[in-house]
């Protein structure tokens, strides 16, 4: 499986998430900083966790508009799977690869500690190594995680199966105490209609290593491996 | 020509930012303070003339960039 890593300014987890990649193909990723319009062609593009932009105007906002997006967008509607983390999903959101948006954390907080989150489906390039209704416990690290779309979109997402993973308590209830930032619904994570492209705020990129508290995040980049290659 | 750009959360969509401005005030003692709604305020100068033009631009602008519309409303203004 050939990556690309985006990397915008005021990124910060495109090493993070390289590593991850690295750690279950044996290669390194190719990374493509945002001002690039055109790179090699890969069977994966992330867009990885940070503060693009410095977070001006609104998250993801700026970076949603530059050059290397353009390209991005033009590869996922040719089916090219995209894998969007954190500031990732806000700027995937913003740039109408994925519904719904990411509003300020509802308590108004920065939160940085684990969650759990269910596994919604393993019907997807990116869940296959899961079992629906599974729960794992990787990192979020985010102020603007707070996922809002309207009902109808809601509805649509739940009726076609697109949302990917939700915040729920350890022992897989989803209820609000399990819900790190207020999200609509407990959503962590939602694919688009083709589900190749999927966004969540929490870092399973930061979960494949027992040294950093658990491995739950491993599997997700184990399954892109064996769909993608 | 300079345009003034609101940009505000709609209705039904929390805004938890104007929440707690809401609360400090009572807080403050502003007790005839209700709810609170924040939102943008941002200033551009345009090189046009024509205002039904820049109208147009200013409507383009707010869609692409200057807000979000699953969650925001925008309003435009036109000034000298």
């Amino acid at each position: 499986m050939k990556a690309a890593v985006l990397v915008f300014p005021g990124s910060n987890r495109e090493g993070d998430v390289a590593q991850a990649i690295e750690l279950v193909t044996g290669r390194k990723p190719q990374m493509v900083w945002h001002g690039d319009g055109d790179f090699e062609k890969t069977d994966l593009i992330v867009v990885p966790g940070g503060f693009s932009y410095g977070d001006y105007l609104r998250c993801g906002a700026m970076a949603a508009q530059s050059p290397v997006m353009a390209e991005v967008k033009k590869r996922a509607g040719q089916g090219v799977p995209v894998l969007a983390i954190c500031n990732g999903f806000q700027i995937v959101t913003e740039a109408g690869l994925l519904p719904g948006t990411l509003m300020r954390n509802a308590h108004l907080k920065f939160v940085c500690s684990d969650v759990h989150l269910k596994v919604e489906t393993s019907q997807s390039l990116f869940t296959n190594r899961y079992q629906a209704g599974q729960v794992i416990r990787v990192p979020v690290a985010h102020a603007e995680g707070n996922y809002f779309a309207d009902d109808d979109t809601l509805k649509r997402l739940e009726d076609r199966g697109q949302i990917a993973f939700r915040y729920c308590a350890p022992d897989g209830t989803v209820n609000g105490s399990g819900n790190p930032n207020g999200s609509i619904r407990n959503i962590a994570g939602v694919f688009n209609e083709t589900k190749t492209v999927m966004g969540l705020m929490p870092h399973p990129e930061n979960a494949v290593e027992p040294m950093f508290g658990g491995c739950d995040g491993k599997a997700l980049f184990e399954g892109l491996v064996e769909a993608l290659t | 020509m300079k345009a003034r750009v609101h940009v505000t959360l709609k209705n039904g969509v929390l805004d938890p930012q104007g929440k707690a401005i809401g609360h400090s005030l009572n807080r403050l003692g502003f007790a005839e303070v209700g709810d609170v709604r924040q939102g943008k305020f941002i200033e551009l100068e345009l090189a046009e003339t024509d205002k039904a033009k820049a109208k147009a631009r200013l409507d383009e602008m707010c869609r692409k960039l200057l807000a979000n519309t699953v969650i925001e409303n925008y309003s435009i203004e036109l000034v000298g």
